[in-house]
């Protein structure tokens, strides 16, 4: 027993030591004012305290296992030419820093952050604005991507770079930061094992959330709003995604997500308000979509007929234009959501109705294959064919069926 | 011709069927909005009221209204008063009469109930509608001397705004879907007034519906001012065009 103590003791004392480095101060207008120049004479755990003053070192790079915090936001300015923070170290920590004008290329990607193959970066407190690329890890492991506000600039796709670009990582952590302005808001490639928790990802030219071949993922209460082409997901299985919040994508291929080749995943409890569509899959099999909200969206749900062994249960469906749309014969699986649009009674009171619904409206149908038939929506003509195909089901596909829907909104 | 307006507004007012109407749209609007919980589905409910129910109503009962005061219009007539002034009045004071009529059934439960732009528009629409659909009808019962051949071009009439066109419309859609329609569409629509109405309701109700590929179209004309303005003056031509064609048969007319 004795010894145990002695050893924790002395681990105690060495991991103590091990993490006392020095401490520079870098200032403007005294013996170190460069930040660069503090990193070179540092040594592997050693801390940079950074006071306010705009520094503007070009490229500053980052080569040591080093803890650099600003005080009260210091200005790194990359005039727009330079990458400005290249972290090539392990175990950094970069926080509290204001980070304004990188570079702009079509060539490289010049970001203002950029991790090169490295474990633990933390990269924390930040503000980013007028960047091209805001914080981009490259085959980095392990690290943390939190409270940063990104804030771009582009206008077009190509003048304009991803807000967090993370590509070929692994169990990366993103947590609470804010991306406006920038090409694709959150974007991965090659990400496994990670965790996306509250973000806030709005107003980009393209997507809010962008990943392909990312497997393994969890996104939790993020919110994309008002991006030009909401959130798309492609080519990926075991996606998790919980109660985040898609709002206010509108437009013609814009979606509140997109979900393309997707396997294995899981979407729960997340809330869709006001999108033209508000997911829509493609090829995307075996996929759970639990008690989620669809408020007020032009289509709730477009099911391809590349679709199969979709679960579709506990949803509500609340004011949308269309509840659900196809382009075929279906074989997902929709059962126990409350449709507002639902006409049965329920005799037994056992708040599940008796008559089974069919969510894909004849006037659905007509206006996939025929958009400019939208003119007509909610006209007499519709409402007679709606309710015809309701009594005698010809053209609307037979099996996509909901045989328990719920006569009163479910609690969510 | 004040006078007239007075007196054809009192007349109608005294009348059971324009009370029973005011009564029905009050009843309706009211269950409506208090049937469901949320007011998004009242509007809606209440939408096919305004685009079905109002105009059959104001035309039927217009054309009616016409035949049944022929003797009055023949006691008008051997007056000193122009004939041009007594149509239009006769027009304005059916106008009047049923416009207030839908002001207090659906207008004052939907300021009630859901204040808000669709509200609103809704509203105006439902207005604009039941005016157009007096001119129409006294359109059709200028032209008929039968009253129940004229009835009968009332509701036929009706049927066609209501119904066919849009059945029309469905036919022309699927036969050229290989051409680009967008624009064609936003002409043919001008030829309805019910479907004009229908689609300014339709941009502040299902506008995410609306934003997609074909939607866009309409948005980008309809939520402009200028296209907002067009809309309005078709609207207005739909009033105008009638009652002045009528004006000129009347005119002319062998009492």
């Amino acid at each position: 027993m004795k010894q145990i103590l002695l050893a924790i003791l002395f681990l105690i004392f060495f991991s103590q030591i091990s993490f006392c480095g020095r401490v520079y101060m870098v200032k403007k207008n005294s013996g170190l004012s460069s930040i660069q120049a503090a990193i070179n004479q540092a040594s592997n755990g050693d801390t940079i305290l950074v006071f306010p003053g705009v520094y503007t070192e070009k490229n500053i790079l980052v080569n040591k296992s080093l803890v650099l915090i600003g005080k009260n936001y210091p200005v790194l300015d990359g005039e727009h030419k330079y990458e400005i923070v290249s972290i090539k170290a392990d175990n950094v920590v970069f926080q509290g820093f204001k980070l304004i004008h990188s570079g702009v290329s079509s060539l490289i990607d010049i970001a203002a952050i950029k991790v090169f193959s490295k474990r633990n970066v933390e990269i924390k407190d930040n503000i980013l604005d007028g960047t091209f690329f805001g914080i981009y890890l490259q085959k980095a492991v392990s690290c943390v991507v939190e409270n940063n506000q990104l804030t771009g600039e582009g206008t077009t796709d190509q003048q304009s770079g991803n807000g967090i670009h993370c590509w070929q990582c692994d169990s990366i952590r993103i947590i609470g930061n804010s991306v406006k302005g920038h090409r694709d808001g959150i974007y991965f490639e090659f990400v496994n094992h990670s965790l996306i928790v509250k973000n806030i990802s709005a107003n980009n030219i393209r997507y809010g959330l962008h990943f392909m071949f990312s497997n393994n993922n969890s996104y939790i209460a993020n919110t994309f709003k008002n991006n030009n082409a909401g959130v798309s997901v492609m080519f990926s299985h075991g996606v998790n995604m919980f109660n985040n919040i898609f709002e206010d994508n509108w437009g013609d291929g814009c979606y509140g997500i997109f979900l393309k080749e997707i396997t294995d995943s899981y979407i729960s409890g997340n809330q869709f308000r006001r999108n033209t569509t508000g997911i829509f899959m493609e090829g995307a099999n075996r996929v759970k979509v639990k008690k989620n909200q669809f408020i007020k969206n032009g289509w709730a749900l477009k099911i391809d007929a590349s679709c199969e062994d979709d679960t579709l249960a506990f949803n509500n469906f609340l004011g949308n234009s269309f509840d659900v749309g196809t382009n075929g014969t279906l074989v997902s699986n929709f059962n126990h959501n409350y449709w507002d649009k639902y006409e049965g009674y329920d005799l037994n009171k056992n708040n599940v109705g008796d008559v089974p619904y069919h969510p894909v409206s004849l006037f659905s149908m007509i206006v996939s294959k025929n958009p400019s038939a939208m003119i007509l929506f909610r006209s007499v003509m519709a409402s007679l064919l709606d309710k015809v195909e309701k009594i005698l089901p010809s053209l609307t596909p037979e099996n996509l069926v909901d045989h328990n829907p719920y006569m009163k909104p479910i609690r969510l | 011709m004040k006078k007239i307006i007075k007196y054809v507004i009192v007349d109608i007012m005294r009348n059971k069927i324009v009370i029973a109407y005011t009564l029905l749209l009050l009843a309706i609007s009211f269950s409506l909005f208090n049937l469901e919980d949320n007011t998004d589905k009242g509007l809606l409910g209440l939408m096919n009221i305004v685009l079905i129910i109002v105009p059959l109503i104001c035309i039927i009962f217009s054309t009616i209204y016409v035949y049944n005061s022929a003797e009055f219009i023949e006691l008008l007539v051997s007056q000193p008063l122009q004939r041009k002034h007594i149509w239009i009045s006769l027009f304005a004071g059916i106008a009047i009469a049923l416009t207030l009529a839908f002001v207090v059934g659906v207008g004052i439960m939907v300021l009630l109930y859901s204040f808000t732009a669709t509200g609103l528009i809704l509203i105006g629409v439902g207005l604009i509608l039941s005016v157009i659909f007096v001119a129409i009808a006294l359109l059709a019962a200028v032209y008929t001397r039968d009253k129940a051949k004229g009835i009968g071009i009332a509701v036929l009439l009706w049927l066609y705004f209501s119904i066919i066109f849009d059945g029309l419309v469905l036919f022309i859609l699927f036969q050229f879907a290989d051409y680009p329609l967008d624009k064609a569409m936003l002409v043919l629509s001008g030829l309805n007034p019910i479907d004009t109405g229908r689609i300014l309701v339709l941009l502040k109700m299902d506008v995410s519906a609306l934003m997609g590929y074909t939607g866009a179209v309409f948005q980008n004309f309809f939520g402009t001012a200028i296209g907002m303005g067009i809309t309005l003056l078709v609207m207005f031509l739909w009033m105008i065009v009638p009652v002045s064609l009528s004006v000129r048969k009347f005119r002319r007319k062998d009492l």
